[in-house]
């Protein structure tokens, strides 16, 4: 038992539990987790998880059945913070925070270098609710619809209509660009600047927003050869 | 036949998954299928009411998950039709009651004995909404032609996706073709451009299907309602039958005429 239970370990944050694992399979580490709860059923009676899982590769289902399960004990499960593109994704995709509010520690900053020429392709629709966030530059092969946000440190190109929040270079590159076939955003944001709805969505062709000589946001058609 | 399990749920409140849910579960009735329907809002139970079966309730869905009454014993069966029931909701507790897997518990015992069970989810994404998917085989997804509802019916289509629940079919309710025609409302077209799922019915804006839910007795056995019309179609399409959509238009047959003849559209 002593074995099973100190790969996971529980303390007390700001907003709830935070469950950090240690290297394991995610069986394993899953178990330990739920042999905690089940020993102490009254410390975790009503409270809210995070959860860091490091390296961990998690897919929906397994995510799905933790939080039923949790949530049968009366435990929410809120946040899930890993390393993993893959779990973030996931747990983007069930409405799961992936951020707590107290930075990670050191580790977080040495994240695979990402340079100029680095993007994360994005290959559907991304609906309401969901959020990307990546520190380079993104290609969304779909549409963003309303309600649905894209946040990169480097330029973003949507192969589709945008309806939701785009920001681009959010750690202050004026330099990024925004390109989409149908550019009808809610807001557009390249770096500090902010732009309203830039066009009636009627007719829609392919646009590039930048910032121009003066600094401010400006979309145009795209100019074709 | 198999059973199915159908969730009727929106995101956003107020736009028809009640009156949806009663009057689909009777016209499958009507057509001779076993239905159960279960009320999924927990401490905010109103299919009773639109089903007319209000005053009949001794036990509900937490009195069966909980030991004091057996499955048999919460369900009510129907005025009219001897093979529709109805399983309400608790009133005076709330959605913690219940979890996903007493719901799909449940739904695997109602199996045997019914040809489809169709839960009414409440509105929004937590707890009532959890409970009601995780049993599904099949969910439709309610919403109306206006910018609110249709971003939350996205949200709902994305977590869906994002659970593995296969294709959700989309119901659109209280379409009126005459603020479509001058631009005041969205036409089903555009809905279905921005969820991009397949449309199962579109049922258009009728006062009968408002008498009908506050006196208890669906719009869908009224023949001469288009909203019921409306959904005994989505009926036939959900039990595999290929029925052509209707022509909302029909009741401006003049006007169209007009239009064909000046040419105008």
């Amino acid at each position: 038992m002593e074995q099973i239970t100190s790969l996971v370990q529980i303390k007390g944050i700001r907003d709830g539990l935070l469950a950090t694992f240690a290297d394991a399979p995610w069986e394993e580490q899953r178990l330990a987790l739920l042999a905690q709860i089940d020993e102490r059923p009254a410390f975790f009676q009503g409270a809210r998880l995070a959860m860091d899982v490091g390296v961990q590769t998690l897919k929906v289902n397994d995510l799905v059945d933790l939080r039923d399960f949790l949530s049968e004990r009366n435990i929410s499960l809120w946040a899930v913070i890993s390393e993993s593109g893959t779990t973030e994704q996931t747990a983007q995709l069930l409405g799961l925070a992936t951020r707590i509010s107290k930075p990670r520690p050191e580790e977080r900053k040495q994240t695979p270098e990402i340079s100029d020429d680095t993007a994360l392709f994005v290959n559907k629709t991304l609906r309401s609710g969901t959020r990307v966030e990546f520190p380079g530059n993104v290609v969304v092969l779909g549409d963003v619809n309303a309600g649905a946000e894209v946040i990169a440190e480097g330029s973003v190109i949507i192969w589709g209509r945008v309806r939701g929040m785009i920001h681009a270079g959010c750690k202050g590159d004026n330099s990024a660009v925004i390109c989409a076939l149908d550019l009808s955003a809610t807001q557009l944001r390249i770096a500090n600047e902010v732009s309203a709805v830039l066009k009636p969505p009627k007719d829609p062709r392919p646009e590039i927003a930048s910032i121009n000589k003066e600094g401010h946001l400006q979309a145009e058609l795209w100019q074709t050869g | 036949m198999t059973s199915q399990v159908l969730t009727v749920t929106s995101g956003k409140g107020g736009v028809g998954k009640t009156t949806a849910v009663a009057n689909l579960a009777n016209a499958l009735a009507m057509d001779g299928k076993r239905v159960v329907c279960i009320d999924g809002d927990i401490g905010l139970r109103n299919l009773d009411v639109v089903m007319g079966l209000e005053n009949r309730i001794v036990y509900d869905i937490v009195d069966v998950i909980e030991g004091r009454c057996k499955l048999k014993q919460a369900m009510i069966r129907d005025k009219h039709y001897p093979e529709l029931y109805l399983i309400p909701a608790a009133q005076t507790r709330d959605k913690n009651a219940v979890s996903p897997s007493d719901m799909v518990r449940i739904c695997n015992d109602l199996r045997a004995d019914s040809d489809f069970v169709i839960i009414d989810s409440p509105a929004g994404i937590e707890r009532g909404f959890r409970n009601s998917i995780a049993p599904a085989d099949r969910v439709l997804v309610v919403t109306n032609p206006e910018v609110s509802a249709v971003r939350d019916a996205d949200r709902v289509v994305g977590i869906l996706e994002a659970e593995e629940k296969g294709n959700p079919s989309l119901i659109i309710n209280r379409l009126n073709p005459a603020l479509v025609k001058n631009n005041d409302m969205l036409s089903a077209e555009d809905v279905l451009d921005l969820l991009g799922i397949q449309l199962i019915g579109i049922v258009p804006e009728d006062e009968s299907v408002i008498i009908g839910s506050n006196r208890g007795a669906p719009v869908v056995t009224d023949a001469k309602s288009r909203a019921g019309q409306a959904f005994r179609n989505i009926a036939k399409r959900i039990q595999g039958q290929d029925v052509p959509f209707m022509d909302l238009d029909q009741q401006s047959g003049l006007w169209k005429s007009i239009q064909r003849i000046t040419g105008r559209k």
